[in-house]
């Protein structure tokens, strides 16, 4: 009786560890197969490469959104990341023990805003601050680069911060004998030791900017045509997918779905190239 | 680490203008870090600033309507829609870290795809958890825009959260404890339930804590799955929003921008109880 419930909650162990497994397999099937065929049908170059999206017309092209995804998260990853870097140099080597508690519970408390307020923040400071200082609509490029810039923050500094930590304090206390200054020893020896745990934060920074959906939506203009510049609106593949998905019948539905597909594909890629690095990271130790 | 040869503002000053690069990153630390804080204190202040004041007894009426735009509803969906989640995914989870810890074997294959799902899908968006609840949930489960859909597709979500801390909790547990518990006879599955859970709970408890905070502030996951209808639906079939997405309508409709202030304070001030609530468990931890 007492080997039968062993073994039977081992069981029971295995299939709630196998849950995991099976979610991705379903969500692959689902999104493939609902996605796959649209793509089949509309064409794999049209699509992929195609500049216009009009589906009242039958016609569908996510390149503007691909590229608006890319510029959007470019535009993050360029305003982000340094701030990200040089903020969590200050948390791991120059912060004084008084300021560290409260200064790591903001960032915690900036990583657990949800996306909606930074899109309520982005449209009632961001957007009308550009529409003042250009004088035209503030929806555009750069306000959704500034906001996801911010958002990013969080992400990158956690990150970042730990694989700081993760340096042998002999590294610095190496240069400091050999007369380094403390940015010198910080920067030189500490930060490259770091390399790619700060890479694997950057990259995981750019999947979250990549995969935010409201707070874009909100502030990006989300005009379904080519990105034009810094200055004007523009539509990414998470924002479409919500846009129009609320009506979507048909061939349009499945387009949309397929959009889903090839920002799942990007996403993959990322994850791929995260779990890579930390690979790297931890043979490297 | 006592710093013992404390230097003075005056000399650090003098210091860096002797190596103008040295001081000149000194001032990048500076900068960015007062910009990423100002920033986060500006975007909190900003927000409690513009939303406190429409914080009236007409928001938490219990049903809504145009006039008074009562997010009470979308407060109870959200509690619901957590509860329900949370059940599903907290046993799945724990149950998958104890599988992982205790009982699989160091580098077995299925161990090693377990462990790459679950880092696969706490990199998935948000809105590809929304399309996949849609065209599972909703459509080929028949299941509609309805509370359950929105459920379980947090679930899938949070899941693999839960398992990451949980399997770290389970792996603190130091293995005395487990050698201790056998050496009196106990058999591994009672072990397991009376000797290592129990030591693992504010672990898994900074979990769920986690996990609460990402439902919380989900939207895009819920709108094509959960719905938007702003009421409490009668059974789990029905359709409703929660508060972020409540919030979201509000936003992007554009009539009541007071209202979502104030519920962006609420969600602000959940996410704060929330974030003070995981410090304080890890604070046990660290004594424990």
């Amino acid at each position: 009786m007492n080997n039968f419930k062993e073994k039977g909650m081992k069981i029971v162990f295995l299939i709630a560890a196998c849950t995991s497994v099976l979610a991705v397999a379903l969500i692959c099937v689902f999104l493939f197969a609902n996605g796959v065929p649209a793509i089949g049908k509309i064409g794999i170059f049209q699509f992929l490469l195609g500049e216009k999206w009009k589906p009242s017309n039958n016609i569908y092209g996510v390149l503007p959104f691909i590229l608006g995804s890319v510029y959007v998260t470019a535009g993050a990853v360029v305003i982000g990341v340094p701030i990200a870097l040089f903020t969590s140099v200050f948390m791991a080597r120059y912060c004084p023990k008084v300021l560290y508690k409260p200064l790591s519970s903001a960032i915690n408390l900036l990583a657990g805003i949800p996306s909606v307020v930074y899109g309520l923040f982005g449209l009632v400071l961001i957007v009308p601050t550009i529409q003042k200082i250009t004088g035209r609509d503030g929806s555009t490029m750069l306000a959704a680069s500034l906001l996801l810039g911010i958002m990013i923050l969080p992400t990158v500094i956690g990150v970042t911060e730990a694989a700081l930590r993760s340096v042998p304090e002999s590294y610095y206390e190496g240069a400091l004998a050999l007369g380094a200054t403390h940015e010198r020893s910080v920067f030189f020896t500490v930060v490259p030791a770091a390399k790619s745990g700060i890479v694997a934060g950057i990259v995981l920074g750019i999947g979250r900017a990549i995969g935010e959906t409201m707070a874009v939506i909100m502030v990006a203009g989300n005009q379904a045509r080519m990105p034009r510049g810094l200055f004007k609106g523009l539509r990414t593949l998470t924002s479409n997918i919500v846009l129009e998905m609320g009506y979507a019948a048909d061939l349009h539905r499945e387009a949309l779905i397929a959009t889903g597909v090839v920002l799942f594909v990007f996403i993959l890629i990322i994850n791929l190239a995260v779990s890579l690095l930390s690979r790297r990271t931890q043979n490297g130790n | 680490m006592e710093i013992k040869n404390k230097q003075t503002f005056g000399q650090k000053l003098k210091a860096y203008t002797k190596r103008p690069g040295s001081g000149f990153l000194a001032v990048l630390v500076m900068l960015s870090t007062i910009i990423t804080f100002v920033v986060m204190a500006f975007l909190v202040v900003f927000i409690m600033v513009k939303g406190l004041p429409y914080i009236t007894p007409d928001l938490f009426s219990l049903t809504y309507n145009s006039e008074n735009v009562s997010l009470m509803p979308a407060l109870v969906n959200t509690l619901s829609m957590t509860g329900i989640s949370l059940l599903i995914a907290v046993p799945t989870g724990v149950f998958a870290a104890i599988f992982l810890v205790e009982y699989a074997k160091r580098g077995s294959k299925l161990v090693g795809l377990i462990r790459i799902t679950a880092e696969t899908l706490s990199g998935i968006p948000s809105i590809v958890y929304g399309l996949f609840g849609l065209l599972f949930f909703a459509t080929t489960l028949k299941w509609g825009y309805s509370m359950l859909s929105g459920s379980f597709t947090l679930m899938i979500m949070i899941l693999p959260l839960i398992m990451r801390t949980t399997e770290e909790a389970l792996k603190s547990v130091p293995d005395s404890y487990r050698e201790a518990s056998f050496g009196l006879g106990a058999g591994k599955l009672r072990t397991v339930f009376r000797i290592v859970l129990p030591s693992a709970i504010p672990g898994i408890l900074a979990g769920i804590i986690l996990a609460t905070g990402r439902i919380v502030g989900e939207t895009a996951a819920l709108i094509y799955t959960a719905g938007t209808v702003a009421q409490i639906p009668k059974n789990l079939m029905g359709s409703g929003r929660t508060l972020a997405v409540h919030m979201y309508v509000l936003s992007s409709e554009g009539l009541h921008m007071n209202q979502a202030y104030a519920t962006a304070v609420v969600l602000l001030l959940i996410v704060l109880g929330i974030n003070w609530l995981s410090g304080f468990i890890a604070k046990r931890i660290v004594k424990g």
